[in-house]
């Protein structure tokens, strides 16, 4: 094989044609003129001007609100989902709950969006519940992060040893106990992970807040919508620079985080693998079926 | 015993169960009931469709928002358009994407684990802030990074139109969606076995014989669902046509998103979802499908 082949080029290819948009991007919102383009000396006048703006500053901690509420209950749903997914072979409308956990993840966000007002619309005709605002935005972000969070977490769990659940058990562990002791530490940077990803999709969505939001509770990325449609502005750049740079760090961590995880469970494995092969012959003998004791 | 043990499986399958159910399924149910109703200016903005008078209930279906679509040449071109635009992007990405997945899937470990955050990270940023992040270079005249570029360098006497154009919106969507490309393919090439490609080359076969007659059948699974994660959302893509496109290129999410904001018709809105859910259902089952397979492990 060659060592510079022709894939080897197209990645590198990729990767500037993804970053060099985003470097340009944080680099112009430096730039101290009006003229977005026109390059006019360093400054950071425009991340001054972000703190003035009130409309936006309610907009972030709006946002950040949501997002932190929806992290937590689309891994405790996820979670679930995937459990269930990867755990309990059979039971009634199994393929159906496998489509509906898994088709968040491509269906077009205007028609989530579109059929979740509507459901809140006709919700709040019938019963009087719920009012759009922050709890159905919440809602809707819920629903399609804890798809994401399914997927993770389930390819996970599918790698799990069975039979460390099944030891515990068998030694008499209730089932809810074997869950919270022995399976969700294994699969917690999974969890972490899932966490995060919500966190940042949360933050990140347009569209659906669009729809369900009520007049007035506008998140984010609706309050920059609205000042982008008009056009380039030069505090738009500092702020979306902001959401990069943090988004960035972020996924740095989530990753490195992540990473440590792994590197020490497979020490550990390996550890135990050498303490093992020492005594071969034992593991021969508890292959073999055991005389019955009880 | 048992009887406790089922009431604690019910509920751990009932509360995700009844979640989607409640607020990913039943809100189609809804949206199908409110492409029949009619538009009216109340609160919210349509008609009944059930109606209880003369001690008779009436259901009254209203047709005409799917006959407008028929008829207005606007809608059929937008979802032609659509269409079109979805194939070609996705075929973009998957002809970028795979070239870049395999060697990502080539690299030693401690390599792969550096590209694929480098290839997720975008995933996690706003797709709104890197199409904005186009909207600087891609501006028309003498406002757009590239154009000034160009006439700095000579190589255009004349700044080039480039917002507002189809390319501009294919560049976006390229953009955007290429890591769901890859991610996918590389889950899949990543596991084939290195073998069999050393077999095919003992036995006389070209490296590019092997990979068209080896890797490339082998990744189907993986091909088929970026395709899927591409396709079906850029269908209805609303945020890229928005910023980047011009009155050139309509696209169903960006019709259906000014009927809804601009006209406040919600249920000529809704109609559209509708066919716009009826074209997908078939790509959608298809990717169901496939994710189930990996979901429990079968592929």
């Amino acid at each position: 094989m060659k060592r510079f082949g022709f894939s080897k080029v197209m990645l590198w290819l990729g990767l500037l044609f993804i970053y060099v948009p985003m470097f340009i991007l944080v680099i112009y919102s430096f730039n101290g003129g009006r003229l977005v383009t026109v390059w006019s000396g360093w400054s950071l006048k425009w991340y001054a001007s972000l703190l003035d703006n009130t409309k936006l500053m309610t907009a972030v901690f709006r946002s950040l609100e949501i997002a932190f509420y929806t992290s937590i209950a689309a891994v405790a749903l996820g979670t679930l989902a995937a459990f269930v997914l990867t755990r309990i072979p059979r039971f009634r409308g199994r393929t159906l709950f496998g489509g509906m956990v898994t088709a968040p993840l491509v269906m077009p966000e205007v028609i989530t969006g579109l059929s979740l007002l509507l459901l809140f619309v006709t919700m709040a005709q019938l019963i009087g519940w719920p009012q759009r605002g922050l709890l159905t935005i919440w809602i809707a972000h819920t629903t399609f992060c804890s798809a994401y969070v399914a997927v993770v977490v389930s390819s996970r769990l599918r790698e799990l040893d069975l039979s460390i659940e099944e030891a515990a058990m068998d030694l008499g562990a209730r089932p809810w106990k074997v869950f919270l002791l022995i399976t969700v530490p294994m699969i917690a940077p999974s969890l972490v992970a899932g966490g995060m990803m919500s966190f940042a999709l949360s933050l990140d969505d347009l569209v659906l807040a669009s729809f369900v939001a009520g007049p007035g509770a506008s998140t984010l990325p609706v309050e920059i919508f609205s000042s982008v449609r008009m056009g380039v502005k030069p505090e738009i750049n500092a702020v979306a620079s902001l959401i990069l740079l943090s988004i960035s760090l972020f996924t740095f961590l989530a990753w490195y985080f992540i990473r440590r995880a792994e590197d020490r469970r497979k020490r550990a494995v390996q550890q135990a693998a050498q303490e093992e092969s020492g005594g071969w012959q034992k593991s021969v003998e508890r292959l073999t079926p055991p005389p019955a004791h009880s | 015993m048992s009887g406790r043990l089922n009431f604690g499986r019910r509920l751990v399958i009932g509360i995700p169960f009844v979640w989607m159910l409640l607020f990913f399924l039943l809100p189609f149910a809804i949206i199908l009931k409110i492409s029949f109703a009619e538009s009216a200016r109340a609160i919210p903005p349509y008609t009944d469709i059930i109606v209880f008078a003369e001690h008779k209930l009436q259901v009254l279906l209203n047709l005409q928002n799917y006959l407008n679509l028929g008829e207005k040449g606007i809608y059929l071109q937008a979802y032609l358009g659509s269409l079109k635009i979805a194939f070609f992007s996705t075929l973009l990405c998957l002809l970028i994407g795979y070239p870049m997945a395999y060697a990502i899937a080539r690299a030693d470990k401690q390599t792969q684990t550096v590209y694929l955050l480098l290839i997720m990270m975008p995933t996690w940023t706003a797709i709104l802030i890197r199409v904005y992040a186009w909207m600087t270079i891609l501006g028309n005249g003498e406002n757009g990074l590239l154009n000034s570029f160009l006439l700095w360098t000579g190589l255009i006497s004349e700044p080039l139109r480039l917002l507002n154009t189809p390319l501009a919106v294919y560049i976006g969507l390229v953009y955007s969606y290429l890591p769901f490309m890859i991610l996918p393919l590389y889950a899949n090439l990543v596991k084939h076995d290195q073998s069999l490609l050393e077999a095919a080359s003992d036995l006389g076969a070209r490296t590019f014989t092997s990979f068209w007659k080896i890797t490339v059948p082998l990744s189907k699974n993986g091909i088929i669902a970026g395709c899927m994660l591409v396709f079906i959302p850029v269908v209805g893509e609303f945020v890229v046509p928005e910023l980047l496109g011009g009155s050139q290129t309509q696209m169903i999410g960006k019709v259906l998103w000014d009927e809804f904001f601009s006209r406040r018709n919600w249920p000529g809105a809704a109609a559209l979802a509708v066919v716009m859910l009826a074209i997908l259902i078939i790509p959608i089952i298809l990717f169901n499908r496939n994710q189930a397979k990996e979901l429990e492990g079968k592929a």
